[in-house]
Formats: structure tokens, sequence, C-alpha cells
């Protein structure tokens, strides 16, 4: 037998030995990992020959036969007998920005840049000057909508205004109720003074609309039609739109649905199981067809808009199921120890079960805002042209004609990226949270 | 009016305060407040569309689904030409719906356990290569995987002159592929009738074993019997009957193929599409099923002496069941509602039939949504209803 | 090693063969030296308490006599089976082994009355009823007849790992092995887990119970084991182990256990 059971010891003295095996090295590792029993040898064997007759013919196209410049189809097919990215290259400006006029473009990347530092602050919880970056994200929304469409930028400051008091009044630990009716009363004065005043119900009379922000300018950037945006723009813009609005509606549908008050409650979940219920593409459907018919004759919003609302509307229904499965992960404790210390409803959400409940549901709240993010591909549907509606667009060019592998896999890999990105992210999150609740 | 309750306190509470502030009253006080404003948003809602439909002179009715649809539709399950009605249009709809969801689901349940397992294999390959599988597909939207799976077809398969001929029976071409459409002779029922014996008989000797084991605690090999009685026995009579069945093979005629049955580009791009996507999905929640099963339960049960395939089906299976069904569930809900994108391609389902080309032709936007709507949330319900049967009956009991 | 001809337990019990022999067992996690050089003689109607503080290996040891754990040197007996790789040895040394786990470990997707059941049906191939009989004689034992038909979800933690002991003992087995078997239950729980273990001590059950129940050793053992450092330190019989520790490091240990 082996060295060890000749040499004896005195109990306990017995000294810590390398094992008579081997542990490390390539063949090990190969014998351990890909050919520990027959199963495994077949599978592994399996699996390399379908790695050898995929990767090199993928790796040929894509990259070693591929050509990178030319001016049409023909110029790449004459040099190679690949890929012709020479075609995205030409189209990339397209693909980024869509029609948005080129002398405008510095509007573009400046929002891009405030969402990027916005969603650092956000995200990173250690990032330096993190205060002032939650503020700005609470901004952003409206700057970045201004910024990209344009317009008179006094609007925009009336509007801020109106949310800068409401927030201010929130944070300096103000009752509930009374910032609902400070922020209502805001909303209907600036209505009545600034946007062409009001018609009284059931009357024709139009009363206020006294100040027209028209006639003062401040800021005035040229407008850019919506019609304009396309590309991995509209992209953003719709998952971006669709998270930040339908958070907050969200966790209002995710209390309703928990409320003791059946009206309340039956609303919500009736609510929600409609939209989960549809397809997204019929509620874009609605939004190009016929939600002009719900609203008051004359009323009438571009489309964007329309299918803005709409993906809102349909990821608060997500986003509802997201957090209420949150709220009941707060332990319930928590909410008796704030009934404990007299804390009322909104409150006692407010200061302690929501942020709870938020934290914990983070890592599905981004996976939602992959889901939203990798549907918006489906505004093609509706004539809008994010990146895919731009590569089909630009499919019907005589000069580039049927180069639809090229088109789909950059647009493939766009999202790839991106999505694999933030699926990271939230996996680390998770496992952040797992190791916090755990041990 | 005072009551001796309140005979103390130092100022009489106003009525509001009193109604305000007395939990109850409160109750009834929101909720009447939230009705109105729903009233009133469902009201002036219901109220403009009547407005506004009037304003154009179309009104509200489903009378338009008796009128010839006058449009054709490329794959009909059912008896369907364009003179048919808007509404048979719409029954052609849902069965491609339900065809392309069914035969998706089947794929994707199938591919997705497989590719669970495969990424919970010690083989580091194989491990890998599942990965790289499931995150791709994961994170690229599935309209994309549509188009692509649809242009390969389209463009890369080729022209029927050329097609892909696999063994002189099932062409791949970009028209579709073709493939023998079987023609059962009069001897065929015999096949048929031993299947059906073959089904009945496993479901007897699956009762019988099962007794026999309690009675007398001997175990059968259950899973060979049904095998040998399922497959085999109508193998044999099919043999044994002389191959009763007339294949009728697909033959060029000009541009395209002739008889045979034929499975179209546009389905077979979702088809797949929806299978491989969901598939991913599906792994994912397989693998998270069987990782949530604690690693005690099957220690307890090698410690007990059962053996490891013993051990998988009794103990370890079961228990991530629980885990697996009800978000394997909401996959087969999304995979149904993702087959709406069909009308990217043109497969005419639901969608695409009532809601897409019915609706452009008759101008009925509003019935037209709401049908399609009403179907897809019946198919919603449906499967919810079914998952919340299940998950009622397995439930883990715990104080 | 004792002296392998003495066949008279410490409480004076005539002790029979040898069921257990572990000879300079070995065992590592990767680089990691976890068990050095176990000896170890079971014979059958003996009661061994092995205690040690944790992470000394006592766990890991027991769990490899029934091969929950690979050894890589040297050679465990069970029952005249050697435990090698060979999938048949292993089933059947698991099945005349019985184990009862820190954490119960029942199946919550079962009945009590069908966790006892499930191994004695598929392993033991007993018709159903009878199967069920022997169930109910062992649940009696335990005291929770009653709870047959109740979800281990729906018992407190002392009932169930008094489940658990009846569900190994429905497999009729001639060894039990108690993985700190109480370590997971409240003060009140402790007694009537304990209550079991020692009744089944009483009828002549081959025990080896990982405990830090001192009483309990003091009780019912014929030998308490204490380990260290993946090593057996001292072994010895109750009255001496706990009155008079050879090594330091036992009387640290026992100096800090019974401090309190």
């Amino acid at each position: 037998m082996s060295e060890s059971t000749q040499t004896k010891y005195e109990p306990g003295q017995h000294p810590s030995l390398p094992p008579p095996f081997k542990t490390r090295g390539v063949a090990l590792w190969l014998k351990e990992n890909l050919f520990s029993t027959p199963t495994n040898v077949v599978l592994s064997l399996l699996a390399i020959y379908f790695l050898y007759k995929v990767v090199p013919g993928v790796l040929e196209w894509s990259l070693f036969d591929a050509a990178f410049t030319g001016n049409d189809r023909n110029e790449c097919r004459a040099q190679a007998g690949g890929a012709c990215w020479a075609f995205i290259g030409e189209r990339l400006q397209l693909f980024t920005y869509g029609f948005y006029p080129e002398a405008e473009r510095w509007r573009v990347n400046l929002s891009f840049v405030l969402l990027v530092v916005c969603s650092v602050g956000l995200l990173w919880e250690n990032c330096p000057g993190r205060k002032w970056i939650i503020a700005l994200s609470v901004v952003f929304p409206f700057a970045a909508a201004f910024l990209l469409v344009g317009g008179n930028g006094v609007k925009l400051f009336v509007a801020l205004a109106c949310v800068a008091v409401a927030l201010a009044l929130m944070f300096r630990g103000s009752s509930t109720t009374f910032v609902i009716v400070i922020g209502a009363v805001c909303a209907f004065l600036a209505k009545f003074i600034f946007f062409g005043g009001i018609t009284l119900p059931f009357t024709d009379i139009h009363v206020g609309g006294i100040i027209d922000l028209d006639d003062y300018t401040f800021l005035n950037l040229p407008e850019v039609s919506t019609d304009l945006f396309g590309g991995f723009m509209l992209t953003l813009i719709i998952g971006v739109t669709g998270i930040v609005f339908s958070l907050p509606l969200g966790i209002l549908l995710a209390l309703g649905r928990q409320s003791n008050l059946p009206i309340v409650k039956y609303a919500c979940v009736v609510f929600i199981e409609f939209i989960r219920g549809v397809p997204l593409i019929t509620l874009l459907f609605v939004a190009s067809t016929m939600l002009s018919y719900f609203l008051p004759p004359g009323t009438t919003f571009n489309l964007l808009i329309r299918v803005l609302i709409m993906v809102t509307l349909f990821a608060s229904a997500y986003m509802a199921e997201v957090v209420r499965g949150g709220l009941q992960a707060v332990h319930k404790g928590q909410t008796e120890a704030a009934d404990a210390l007299g804390l009322k409803y909104w409150p006692s959400m407010r200061l302690i079960v929501l942020p709870q409940a938020l934290k914990i549901s983070i890592p599905a709240i981004v996976n939602t805002f992959i889901g939203l993010y990798k549907d918006s591909t489906l505004v093609i549907v509706i004539g809008l042209l994010d990146p895919l509606g731009i590569g089909r667009a630009s499919l019907a060019d005589t000069k580039w004609n049927g180069l639809t592998n090229e088109v789909y896999l950059f647009v493939a890999i766009f999202f790839f990226i991106s999505c694999y990105a933030m699926a990271r992210y939230s996996l680390y999150l998770e496992n952040k949270l797992h190791t916090g609740h755990k041990r | 009016m005072s009551t001796p309750a309140l005979a103390h306190s130092p100022s009489q509470p106003s009525l509001i305060s009193r109604l305000w502030y007395d939990k109850e009253n409160r109750s009834i006080i929101v909720q009447i407040l939230a009705a109105m404003a729903l009233l009133w948003l469902f009201g002036s809602m219901v109220l403009n569309a009547i407005h506004n439909l009037e304003a154009l002179g179309k009104g509200f009715s489903f009378n338009f689904l008796k009128q010839p649809a006058s449009y054709d539709i490329n794959q009909t399950l059912i008896e369907y030409s364009s003179r048919s009605t808007h509404f048979r249009a719409m029954l052609v709809g849902i069965i491609n719906t339900l065809l392309v969801a069914v035969a998706g689901i089947f794929l994707a349940t199938i591919l997705g356990f497989i590719l669970g397992v495969l990424r919970l294999s010690k083989n580091w390959l194989v491990n890998k290569l599942a990965y790289c599988y499931i995150e791709f597909v994961r994170n690229v939207p599935l309209l994309l995987h549509i188009l692509l799976i649809h242009g390969v077809v389209v463009h890369s398969l080729p022209r029927p002159k050329q097609a892909i001929n696999v063994g002189d029976a099932a062409f791949f071409t970009n028209r579709g592929v073709f493939m023998p459409s079987p023609e059962f002779l009069p001897l065929f029922k015999f096949v048929a009738a031993a299947f059906i014996i073959g089904v009945v008989f496993t479901w007897g000797f699956r009762r019988y074993a099962k007794a026999l084991q309690e009675r007398t605690g001997k175990q059968l090999p259950v899973f060979w019997v049904s095998l040998i009685a399922i497959i085999g026995l109508p193998v044999v009579v099919f043999l044994a009957t002389g191959q009763p069945v007339n294949w009728d093979i697909p033959v060029l005629s000009g541009f395209n193929y002739k008889g045979g049955m034929v499975v179209r580009p546009e389905f077979l791009a979702l088809w797949l599409a929806l299978s491989l996507y969901t598939a991913a999905f599906i792994a994912e929640i397989v693998r998270a099923g069987i990782l949530a099963v604690n690693h005690g339960q099957t220690e307890a049960s090698m410690a007990l002496g059962l053996p490891r395939n013993r051990t998988l089906n009794l103990v370890v299976i079961p228990q991530a069941l629980r885990v697996i069904v009800p978000p394997l569930s909401s996959q087969y809900l999304n995979l149904t509602k993702n087959s709406s994108l069909a009308i990217a391609i043109g497969y005419m389902d639901v969608t695409a039939t009532i809601g897409g080309i019915s609706l452009n032709q008759t101008g009925r936007e509003m019935e037209c949504m709401l049908i399609v709507m009403a179907i897809y949330l019946s198919f919603s319900l449906l499967i919810s209803a079914g998952m919340n049967y299940y998950n009622n009956r397995i439930a883990l009991v715990e104080r | 090693m004792n002296d392998s001809t003495n066949n008279v337990s410490a409480t004076g019990r005539a002790l029979g063969e040898s069921t257990i022999q572990i000879r300079n067992m070995h065992k590592w996690y990767g680089e990691f030296h976890v068990l050095r050089d176990i000896n170890l003689d079971v014979k059958s109607g003996e009661r061994i308490v092995v205690c040690g503080p944790s992470g000394s290996g006592k766990s890991t040891m027991i769990r490899c006599i029934n091969r929950l754990e690979e050894h890589q040197q040297g050679d465990i007996i069970v029952d005249n089976v050697e435990l090698t790789n060979d999938l048949k040895n292993i089933e059947a040394v698991r099945r005349e082994v019985g184990m009862v786990f820190q954490h119960f470990n029942l199946f919550p997707h079962l009945t009590v009355l069908e966790n006892c059941t499930l191994a004695p049906i598929w392993v033991r191939k007993q018709p159903k009823a009878e199967a069920e009989a022997i169930a109910m004689k062992y649940l009696e034992r335990v005291k929770i007849p009653d709870q047959a038909l109740k979800y281990p979800g729906q018992l407190s933690g002392g009932q169930q790992q008094r489940v658990a002991i009846a569900r190994s003992l429905c497999m009729s087995p001639k060894v039990m092995l108690f993985d700190e078997p109480t370590s997971a239950l409240d003060p009140e729980m402790i007694k009537e887990v304990l209550d079991v273990m020692i009744e089944l001590a009483e009828e002549g059950m081959t025990m080896i119970c990982v405990t830090h129940e001192m009483g309990f050793a003091k009780t019912v053992a014929d030998r308490v084991i204490f380990m260290d450092e993946g090593q057996i330190i001292e072994e010895n019989e109750p009255d001496q182990f706990f009155n008079n520790p050879q090594s330091e490091r036992t009387q640290l240990f026992l100096s800090q256990i019974l401090a309190h």
C-alpha cells in the first residue's frame, strides 16, 4: 500500500498530505470534464464535430471571406464570396439616427450621453455624486423629449417647474394627500394659464390661456418631426420611455391589486390581466388605427406618442406583476412594524415597504426592460422605422438588393450585445441579493 | 346629536372628519370615488367612440362577418375560398394560430427540456454550447429570428427545379418543404386498430402492474412493455397487412411541385423561430427547476438505497415539476401570443386575417380588434385556468 | 485501536461481529486533506458517539460509510461488502445502512406514510399493505401514528426528525447513522428525538451518532470518539472519556462544550 499507511503517527499528529492523485493539469481536466463516462465521450465527440462543421464556415463567411469596402453589391461580390459589410458601413448613420437631420444629431448624442450618465448613477450604488444624478434622472425624460423634438424651451421649463415643486414637497416629507393636491393644482393652473386654457364641462365656454408661451422664446431649438425618428435611437426612446413611465404606473397597479378595497382591486386585476392576455401587436394596431376614436373629437396625437402610450400601458401591466412579486417578498412584519410606529398607509409604503420591494425586484425589472427593449422591434408592423425597419427599407434599394443575412445579423448582434450586457447585470444583482439574504 | 361615547370629547368633530376618519366610511368613500373616476373614464371613452364613429358614418355592428371576404388564404385546414365569409376567414385564422401554437409548444418543450438538461451536464463543452445557444437566442428579438429564418428559407433554399432531394420523397425548396402525403388503403384500419389496442393494453397493463406491485411488491418492466405495445404492435400489423398505405409523392411539374403535402415557408419560419426562441427560455426554467430541488433530497433518497433512476423519477422530478410548471405555462402563453408576429412574414393567422386583411377591407377597426383581442384573451384564460387547476392539485401542503 | 478480541461492551452487553471496518481511510477535497488515516471498527450492537469541533470531518466520515462521500485511499467494509465504485455494492450497502440527517430531508411532496413506504416498496419490493403496516409500526414507535396522512410541511421539527428516523427503520437497517440529528431543532424538541434514539439503542441497534449531546453520549454510548482536523484524536469509554480525557485537545473541547 502507499506511503501514508506505512508511516505510523501518534494520534492527532497526522500531517496534511498532498493527495495521491493529480488535481490539476490539462489532461486531468479533459478527462474529468469531457471524457469521464461513455455518454460524455459520445456527447463531447458530437459537440466537437458540430463545432468543426459550423465554426469555420461562419468565420469564413463573416470575416475571412467578407468584403468591407465597396459601393454596391456587385463590387462586394467581386472582392469576396462572403458577407458584404460595406453595405452596413454605408448605412450605419441611418441605422443609428434614422432620418434625423444631420445638423441636429448632436442633440441625439447629447441625450444619449445624459442617458448613460443617468443609468450609471442609478445602477451603480457607490457612484460619486449619486444624489445629483438621481435628481437629473427625474428631469431626464422631459429634457430628452425637449432635446429630441425641439421647439420653444419655455414650455419645458414650465412643466419642469411643476414637477420640481411636487418633488420638493415630497422629499420634504409633506403628507401625500397634500402633495397630490398641490400637484393637481399646479397642473390645472399650468393648463389654465399657459397651455391654451380649459373648456368648462357641459358647455362651450372657453376660459384661460392668458399667456401664450409662443410669444416668449428661450432655447429655441428647431423642431424635428417625430416621423424622422428611427434606428437604434428609436429603440432606445421606446425602451426608456416604456420603463420610466411604466415603473410608477406599475407600482400603483401593484399596490391597487393588493388593496383591500374591492373596486380598486378588481379594476387593477382586470387591467393587468387584459393587457397581459393580448399580444403587444394588437395593442400597437389599436394605437395606430383606433386610439383616436376614444378621444374627444379633433384630438390628434402623432403616431410615435400613441405608440409610446400603448407601450407604457403594456409594460406597466408586466411591471405591476414584477412589483407585486417584490411586495409579497417583503416580510409582513415590516408593515406591522410600520403600523406600530403609527405610520399611515402611504408613508409606510413609501418609506418602508416599497424601498425593500423595489430592491428585491430590480433584477426582474431589468428583465422586463430587456423584454420591452426587444419588443420595440414590433413597431415595424405599424410603419415606424426601428433598426429592423431601416434594414428592411434598405434592402429595397436595388444597389444592395438581397443582402438580408448581413442586415439581420448586424441588427441581431446589436440587440444581443445590449441585451446580454443587461442580463448579466441583472444576474449579478440577483447573486448579490441572494448572498445578502442567505449568509 | 350627541352620543354618550362622544360626550367627553373636547370638541364635536365635524361630519366630514367623522366620515373621513372612520375606517369603514373612508373605504366606502374611496371606492365610490374610484368607481366614479372609472365610470367617467369609460363613459367618456365610449361616448367619444360613438360620437366619432357616427361622424364617420360607421356605426358598430358585426354584420360584416356575414359578407364575403373576397381574399385568398394560402394555408387553409378547413374549406375556404375567396367567396367565403369574413367569419370563415376568422375561423381559418384561428385554426392557423392554434396549429402553429400547438406545434410550437410541442417542439419548444422537447428542445427546451433537452437544452435544460444539457445545460446541467458535467460535460464542459456540451454545457457551454448549450449556454451559448440559450444566451444568443434569448437576447435577440423574436421578430428578428422569424425574419432571419424566413430569409434563409426563401433566399437560401434552392428553387423547386434544384430542390434538395431527401430520399426522392421530401423536397426542400424556397417555396416550402414538399412531402409525400399518405393515402390510407382499406387494410390500414387494422393498423389503426392495432394502435388503439396497443394504447388500451398499455393502459390496462399499467394498472395491472401497479395493482400487482401493491399486492405482491413485484415490479414489471412497464416502460418496455408499453413501448412494444404502442409502437411495436402497429408496426408488426403494418408489415403483416402488406403496408396498406399509398404515398402521394410530390412531383415536379413546371415551376413547382404538385401532389403530396407542403409545409409553407411562412409556417416553417414561424414555427421554427417560435420553437427555437421559446426553447431557450424553457431550458432556463428547466435548469432552475431541477437546481431548485435541494441536494439533501437526492442524498436522503440515495441513503435509503433507491437507485439513481428511481431517485430521479420518485423524488427529484415530482418536486422539480412544481417549480417548472407555472413559468412553463406562462411561456406557452407567450408563445401563443407571439405567434401573432406571423403578420410580419405573411402567415395567415388570426391577427393577419380578421385583424389584418378583413380590417383593411371593411374598415371596421373597432369590431375586428375586439374580436382578435377576445380570441387571444380566451386562449390566455384557458391556459391560466388549466395552470391554476394543476397548481392547486400539486401544491405542497405546508403549515 | 481497541483490542479486537474485546467483544463485550462498556455496558456489559455481548457484542457481535464487526459490521463496519474502516482501515487507513483518507479523503481529500481537491488539495485539502479532510480525513487522515481513519481506523474504526464497529461491532454489531455497538453504540458509538462521534464528537469534535465543527469542520473536524465527523460528518464527512459517517457520510463515507454509505458513500454519500467518496474516499480516495484505504478500505471501508460494511456488512462484508467493500465500498468501491461498484454501483451494485453501493446500493447494497445503502439498503443495510439507515441515515438520519441534520435537516431531516423528508420528501415534501409525499405524506408521512408515503415517505416511510417509498423505499420498502421500490427497493425491498414489499407489497403496499405490508409496507404500510410496517411503517405504521415504526410510526407508533416514534409516537406519531396519528400524523401518518399529513405532509412533512405540516409537522414540527421534532416530529419531522422522528418521521425521518421511522423512515430509515422501515428498511430494517443493520446500522443507523445519525448526522447531528438534533442540531436543527428547538430545545424543547431535542428531548423527544433523543428519547426515540435512546429507546432504539436499548433495543440493540448498531448506531453511529455525530452529536453534541453529551448527556446522550454518557447514557448510551459504548465508545466516544473525538475528532479534530480530520483525525481520530481519542476514543474511549464514556466514563474515561469524560472524566479522564487523555489529549489536551479533548480537554479543551470538553471544557468548552460543558462550560454552559
